[in-house]
């Protein structure tokens, strides 16, 4: 089973082809963005971030913005900095290095201000983008393949449909060498000693429990009541009563292989198979962190409907429902509702997808490409001060 | 799969509604090799459950062969079973 990749220097495969534009703190987001725009082609990566992180928070930070810049669909990096900031395109750009990255630098403050550092910026970009285009595709194995599976805007049928065949897709990716993650770390509880059974080591069960335990201790300790947002109310009207019925439909996505490893947010596995990142459930964030984390292909289920994509991988949306599939065909690239219709099982759809994994990973667009969703957002851990 | 109701599971104690089910339709069931009828007692919305066995009170709700949550009260056979008649167990902090 192969697809067409961008071979890297590090060794990893790329699916796409990306300059990136990224401000390594907010304060330089504007001159990042005006650059990107002077040279077409290259992606601007926008974010709140860089300064005033405290404690574990700065780590965590420079983990995600690291992962996210080298991410194998990344050829080269434009880090566009201010100069005072915490986390300075000098200290990032070291860690891109490390990574095997190619990456240029630039401060705002060393510049003649706004407009000379753009100019400057633009000639860096442009070099990048002459280098990145030097890069052709090649034949490789799928095993080199890291798919996320992720549900949002889920209805009940995301959990009969959509997910398991989402899943299958996953466990064929798996038994062909590659790896699958999945997040949500909130949408586990109710369904942990499920997940828990599935360890491949003991190390991984007393992960699983740990994170889960973890999510539900910090919500009782501030006396909160997760009902108010899990289920959300739209999950809500479409049929689903529980955070552990939402919980047991979601967790079906990432298949039924063992589970080899648990990482942190943002944090690359070290080991092939279906791995499990501790994080949040809003979409866009558990996307990016898990795109951080190595992931070059999202495929997203949904069952009420969301347009989210990613500035960095490709996300192939995966409808639970026909309904919602015809109201929205220019958004779903595949429907799972078909199960429900008598026309595929959940193994038959697993195979839709992965073939629509490895399209899309030749090069072949998303529908969420193609209409330009680019939405990125880093978690954060700590109060910003 | 193409039938008005879904069962996931021997040990579910409620169906999923693949349409719109109407107030006083009968339907029926396939669960594992055996099939029953259900009477429908309340309009039932694309996606959601029905109770295919009397539950009683704080009784667990058993959905993918797993506890969804506990009845808040007694619910009937052929009833909506939603967040009117069920609670989780998660995510609780108010209850500790």
């Amino acid at each position: 089973m192969k697809f067409l990749g961008y071979r890297r220097n590090n060794g990893k495969v790329g699916l796409r082809n990306h300059v990136l534009v990224f401000p390594t703190v907010i304060c330089a987001a504007a001159v990042a963005e005006k650059i990107a725009r002077e040279v077409p082609g290259t992606v601007y990566l926008g974010h709140q971030h860089g300064c005033g992180h405290l404690g574990e928070e700065r780590e965590h930070m420079i983990r995600a913005m690291v992962g996210s810049c080298s991410n194998p669909n990344v050829a080269g990096v434009l880090l566009v900095g201010l100069g005072c900031e915490m986390l300075t395109a000098e200290l990032l750009g070291e860690r891109l290095r490390e990574a095997g990255q190619r990456v240029e630098t630039i401060n705002t403050q060393a510049m003649l201000g706004t407009e000379e550092a753009i100019a400057k910026g633009a000639e860096l970009a442009q070099m990048l983008l002459d280098e990145a285009k030097s890069v052709q595709r090649e034949p490789v194995e799928a095993s080199e393949l890291m798919v996320a599976a992720k549900c949002g805007a889920s209805d009940t049928l995301s959990g009969l449909t959509a997910n398991p065949a989402t899943g299958a897709a996953c466990d064929i990716l798996i038994g062909q060498g590659g790896s699958a993650i999945f997040t949500e770390t909130p949408e586990m509880l109710g369904a942990e000693h499920v997940l828990a059974k599935r360890a491949a080591d003991e190390e991984v069960r007393r992960r699983i429990w740990e994170i889960t335990s973890r999510t539900d201790e910090r919500i009782k300790a501030m006396g909160l009541d997760i009902r108010e947002a899990e289920p959300g109310p739209g999950n809500i009207e479409a049929g689903l009563t529980t955070l552990a019925e939402k919980s047991l439909g979601a967790i079906r996505k990432g298949g039924t292989t063992p589970i080899v490893e648990v990482v942190d947010y943002a944090q690359k596995p070290s080991r092939k198979g279906l791995v499990i990142m501790d994080g949040p459930a809003h979409d866009v964030v558990s996307v990016t962190g898990m795109v951080a984390a190595g992931a070059q292909i999202v495929v997203f289920t949904t069952g009420i409907g969301t347009p989210v994509g990613s500035p960095i991988a490709p996300v192939i949306k995966v409808s639970s429902n026909s309904a919602l599939y015809e109201r929205w065909k220019g958004n779903i690239d595949l429907n799972a509702g078909a199960i429900l219709d008598g026309q595929e099982t959940p193994d038959t759809m697993g195979q839709r997808i992965l073939q629509e994994v490895l399209d899309v990973a030749s090069g072949k667009l998303t529908k969420a490409e193609t209409l330009g969703h680019r939405e990125f957002a880093i978690h954060t851990i700590a109060p910003t001060v | 799969m193409s039938h008005d109701l879904l069962v996931l599971d021997a040990k579910d104690n409620v169906a999923t509604a693949l349409r719109a089910l109407q107030e006083g339709e009968c339907l029926e069931m396939e669960v594992g090799d055996s099939t029953s009828e259900i009477a429908v007692l309340e309009p039932i919305a694309f996606g959601h459950k029905v109770a295919l066995v009397e539950i009683e009170v704080e009784q667990p709700v058993v959905k993918y062969g797993e506890i969804i949550g506990l009845a808040t009260r007694k619910i009937a056979r052929g009833e909506h079973v939603h967040t009117h008649n069920v609670e989780g167990l998660k995510g609780r902090g108010e209850r500790t």
